[in-house]
């Protein structure tokens, strides 16, 4: 039950932020947060997009093969 | 493996955090990529050791950190270019804080010790628990906030900032009051 409440609050913003100090009112957080944001809004480059593609084709091919 | 379609638009979504998370250890972009691509490969390899339903993203942060750190240690210790590669890139996508201001905050988490550095922005950007970071970084959750808080600590000084008492909306007004009396 415990895991569980831990496992979703995932995605959630959590309050105990200001705790560490790292809070919308912290400076440090922010632009933490500026910096960490400017990386992430970058689009994926294709290349990445490329080899998911191709890890999933190997993948449907080794498993043709199987069969 | 069945649950292939999900588990590629899982990592598919978590490219994005996962990139910013390898730029804050490499602290440069070319390497960063190297380090994402070598993880989505390995996790492609892994991925029946992936249990669904639980945190994907934690899973994938762990292997790009060992990844890392293993890659660090084959090579040995390299300097790292924080003043060129990643400078350069970060000016093209200039910030609120403005692009000299996330320079300087750039340098000053490149100062701070490899594991300081990777606990506050597992916690500070990335949006992990301190249990979820301290079992992403194989340490003890009380580790994982002493970590913080000392890069926190160390991270003000460098930048000669005060922490986040000191930001209220007293702070806030008063520093509108000096700016328009200058």
């Amino acid at each position: 039950m415990k895991d569980k409440a831990k496992m979703n609050d995932m995605s959630v913003p959590r309050q105990r932020r200001t705790e560490d100090g790292l809070g919308s009112n912290s400076d440090i957080g922010a632009k933490l947060r500026a910096f960490y944001g400017a990386v992430e809004d970058q689009p994926i480059p294709d290349k990445f997009l490329d080899l998911l593609e191709k890890l999933d084709q190997a993948e449907r091919a080794g498993r043709q093969k199987d069969q | 493996m069945h649950e292939g379609p999900t588990f590629k638009r899982d990592l598919l979504a978590t490219l994005p955090s996962l990139r910013a998370f390898a730029v804050s250890l490499s602290g440069r972009h070319d390497k960063a990529d190297d380090l994402v691509q070598d993880t989505m490969m390995k996790a492609w390899a892994k991925q029946d050791s992936f249990q669904m339903g639980t945190n994907i993203k934690a899973w994938l942060f762990t292997i790009l950190r060992n990844e890392f750190y293993s890659q660090m240690r084959k090579r040995g210790r390299e300097v790292q270019d924080t003043d060129g590669a990643f400078t350069e890139r970060l000016s093209v996508h200039p910030s609120q804080y403005g692009v000299l201001d996330m320079a300087d905050f750039r340098k000053a988490l490149d100062t701070l010790p490899p594991d300081q550095r990777e606990a506050i922005v597992l916690i500070g950007a990335s949006g992990f628990s301190y249990e979820e970071a301290a079992e992403i970084c194989n340490c003890a959750v009380g580790t994982m906030k002493s970590r913080v808080s000392r890069a926190r600590t160390r991270l003000q000084e460098s930048l000669g900032i005060a922490g986040e008492a000191d930001y209220g909306p007293d702070a806030v007004s008063a520093q509108v009051t000096t700016q328009s009396a200058s």
